[in-house]
């Protein structure tokens, strides 16, 4: 865990960039900083691994206060992604990943094989290895950025508003990655982001910043669209809270009907269709299991008769919700009374 | 071109203390020691002060000034001063000539390293000399050896001026041909002198193959080849 | 030099204007014209030559691959060559200092006028800029620092080397180092050397000063 106790810094110049910051960054999820740019994101992150010390106040790391350890050793143990992804040009892509393995004196060879499973990790072709980075996209830049701060398998990792500098189809898989990654290694991950609905999307836990270095509210992504704390977050948060909080909601608990006569379905049970006059007019299918309460409302608005088809895993329906199914439960969690969490992956793709 | 076949035809010229081999020798000397010279102070300098960005200004100004010192003038000062006994006399000069070019660019390059790259460089826990060395270095070596080449071209065409205090070296033949009236003996002095030159361009040129990481070397805006 | 002072202010007082050609001022009167003359003809082709090499990037190659050549003749090579051509004239001076200030102006006219970040340009014609309204008021002004440096460079190593113009006979205050050598007296040696230095350092000014007034906004940047 990452702590920090009424932390301020002061740039020589007098700007106060981080306004006595107390948040504690828990172990093995990730934590976003988000806010305007110039919030002091940037200032937070760096005290983390010394690039920056407090003016007062303290940072520790599992209890122990950061300022305790010589900077380049606590760096060793903290993977550092930065938005131009910071890779070396002189090195290929395979000693760029092993440049921390390099310093803790892995041998050559152990360093080189730990960093092409890194690459294949991050989804890079191994083919790339022997390249040098300026021969590679934005994109594949940006991963090779952060198998390198994977190498060493650092218990933590710091990324500085690393998938901003890439276009939106490439961000996002970028973001799908890492929250694969995530699910697998449980690292203890700071990200800052000015991007809201990157926050939303990969934080266990957002911190949103105002301008000034103050902390303007922390909490889950699903209670942050919820309760907003005061005007700045609501307006940071943007429009359409109420919808948006909907993906962190589970649809388990909607009440399923059974399936109606004029819904049509192919023998293995698998919907083709609403009956309707001559044809077959369209509709739209939720898994109970997995998907969230705003895909369930999405599959509803697809049906003219508004009803949402609830599937298994293997796509056959199970059942039918109404609107008013629907209803009951937006009633139940409206105001913000957090629901049971969505835990598959559509939970958080379509935040 | 005749004049050229009776400098270099003539076997008198390719023995002796005073044959071309010998000048040839002696001018590798001066130049040589005085570019090691030069190189070893300008280049530590320049990377410590490109750096930590301390004494940059004094370095910029100081080089500049160096810039306009007249070889020959240093030249004749100095054996004035101190005899004509040894070499030194003509180090003075040909080093004080080195140091700019290599200390400006030297500074320069490491002082223009994309400061993303250092962030990222202290970032996973390089220590202060590792990112000089193993970052800063390597992404300006194109500019150092730049400057290098630069330093050493201008020492070897220049220590032609040691034979005016009577050293040797080749400009021996320009000198003595100048005061005698013996073209021939300038005009082979002088193509002695640049095919010199040609070589050392043509060593950096290998050494730059050699020594820059392609990574570094194939970025754009890399084709300039005189220092500004 | 038992207890000679390094300076005697009497010589030079003597020797500053006393109507000869080998007065001090005189010298440095030519030194002047030998120093400036060959910076302002290589400005003067360096730029349409520049200009050219971005035009047809075709030229650039031999070009430079010509300029570097230039560069690493000894001046005093050159020199001897062209004394068979102008004779001892200051001509024999000019002429292969105009060279070596091609040799460096030219790549810093190349450079500055490409140093024009691509968006910029990209706007600039998106704008409806044509062709030669877009070389004077976007890319030349962006190439002004860029020149001016390589302006710096070249104007203190001309002033620099007119002096070795002395061993032909024609170095301005070279002559005073010569002299100073063959009587074996410090003094003119001194006087020359601080005045080319002088010199450098005056015209470098004048330089960083035109380049601030030019280039107004660079300076902003820099106090940034
Ligand atoms: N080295 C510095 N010196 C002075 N002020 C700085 C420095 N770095 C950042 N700041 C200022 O501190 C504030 C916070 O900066 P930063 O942490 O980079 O913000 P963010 O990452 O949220 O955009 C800004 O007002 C910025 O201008
Ligand atoms: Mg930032």
């Amino acid at each position: 865990m990452i702590t920090f106790e009424g932390v301020t810094k002061r740039y020589r110049d007098g700007t106060v960039a981080v306004d006595d910051l107390d948040l504690e960054v828990p172990t093995g999820a990730i934590t976003v900083f988000v806010g305007p740019s110039g919030c002091g994101k940037t200032t937070s992150l760096r005290m983390i691994n010394r690039m920056l010390d407090p003016t007062s106040g303290r940072i520790t790391l599992d209890g122990r206060d950061v300022r305790e350890i010589d900077p380049p050793t606590l760096r060793r143990g903290m993977g550092y992604v930065i938005q131009q992804a910071g890779l070396f040009p002189h090195r290929k892509i395979v000693d760029n990943v092993a440049t921390v393995p390099y310093l803790l004196g892995w041998d050559r060879k152990r360093a080189r094989a730990r960093a092409m499973e890194l690459l294949e990790r991050v989804g890079l072709d191994p083919k790339l290895a022997g390249r040098y980075p300026f021969q590679l996209s934005g994109g594949q830049q940006q991963r090779v950025g952060v198998a390198r701060a994977l190498a060493a398998d650092p218990p933590v990792l710091l990324m500085d508003e690393p998938f901003s500098a890439v276009d939106p189809v490439v961000r996002t898989s970028l973001q799908d990655e890492l929250l694969r990654l995530q699910a697998e290694l449980r690292k203890t991950i700071v990200f800052v982001t000015h991007d809201i609905d990157e926050a939303i999307k990969l934080g266990d836990t957002v911190a949103v910043l105002r301008v000034g270095g103050r902390l303007a509210q922390v909490a889950g992504p699903a209670t942050l669209l919820a309760e907003p704390a005061d005007e700045f977050v609501r307006g940071f948060l943007g429009r359409d809270r109420g919808i948006r909080r909907l993906s962190f909601i589970s649809a388990k608990e909607v009440r399923l009907g059974p399936v109606p006569p004029d819904l049509v379905l192919d023998e293995d049970g698998r919907p083709l269709g609403w009956r309707s006059g001559g044809g077959l007019a369209p509709y739209g299918t939720f898994d109970p299991e997995t998907d969230s309460l705003r895909a369930a409302l999405d599959a509803a608005l697809l049906a003219p008769n508004g009803m949402a088809i609830a599937v298994d895993g293997e796509g056959r329906a199970r059942g039918v919700a109404g609107r008013d199914a629907l209803d009951e439960l937006f009633a139940a969690y409206a105001g913000g009374a957090s629901g049971p969490r969505a835990d598959g992956d559509a939970e958080r793709a379509d935040a | 071109m005749n004049w050229l076949s009776g400098f270099f035809g003539d076997p008198a010229n390719w023995s002796g203390p005073d044959g071309i081999p010998a000048r040839l020798l002696e001018h590798l000397e001066f130049s040589a020691a005085a570019f090691l010279i030069a190189a070893l102070i300008a280049v530590p300098l320049g990377m410590l002060v490109g750096h930590t960005g301390r004494g940059a200004l004094l370095v910029v100004v100081s080089a500049n000034a160096a810039r306009a010192l007249p070889t020959l003038g240093l030249l004749v000062l100095v054996v004035l001063l101190i005899g004509v006994g040894t070499v030194l006399p003509v180090l003075v000069p040909l080093v004080v000539l080195a140091v700019p070019p290599i200390l400006v660019n030297t500074y320069e390059g490491v002082r223009g390293v994309d400061p993303d790259l250092r962030d990222a460089a202290y970032g996973m826990g390089l220590r202060g000399r590792q990112v000089l060395l193993r970052t800063s270095v390597p992404v300006a070596l194109p500019l150092i050896l730049l400057g290098l080449r630069l330093a050493a071209i201008q020492v070897v065409a220049t220590a032609t001026v040691a034979a005016f205090v009577g050293l040797g070296g080749l400009g021996r033949f320009i000198i003595d041909g100048l005061a005698t009236k013996e073209y021939p003996s300038v005009i082979g002095g002088a193509v002695l002198v640049a095919a010199l030159a040609l070589a050392v361009q043509f060593a950096f040129t290998a050494i730059d193959r050699i020594a820059v990481s392609p990574g570094v070397r194939a970025r754009p805006g890399r084709d300039t080849e005189i220092a500004r | 030099m038992n207890g000679e002072p390094i300076v005697r202010w009497d010589w030079v007082a003597r020797n500053w204007a006393n109507g000869s050609p080998s007065a001090i001022s005189a010298l440095l009167g030519g030194h002047v014209v030998m120093a400036f003359l060959p910076v302002v003809l290589g400005l003067a082709v360096a730029l349409p030559l520049g200009l050219a090499c971005v035009r047809w990037p075709r030229l650039y190659q031999p070009t430079a691959a010509l300029m570097n050549v230039t560069y690493s003749l000894p001046s005093l090579v050159l020199f001897s060559i062209f004394l068979s051509v102008t004779g001892l004239t200051q001509a024999t001076v000019v002429i292969p200092l105009t060279f070596f200030a091609l040799a460096v102006l030219i790549p810093a006219v190349v450079d500055g006028l490409t140093s024009v970040p691509e968006h910029v340009r990209q706007s600039a014609v998106a704008m409806g800029f044509r062709p030669v309204r877009r070389l004077l008021l976007v890319e030349l002004p962006v190439a002004v620092p860029v020149v001016l440096a390589g302006l710096r460079v070249a104007t203190v190593s001309s002033i620099s080397l007119v002096s070795l113009g002395a061993l032909i006979g024609q170095g301005g205050l070279g002559n005073l180092f010569i002299d100073g050598w063959q009587r074996q007296f410090p003094t003119p040696i001194v006087v020359g050397i601080s005045l080319v230095l002088l010199l450098a350092v005056a015209s470098d000014g004048v330089l960083v000063l035109a380049q601030r007034l030019l280039t107004p906004w660079s300076r902003a940047r820099r106090s940034a």
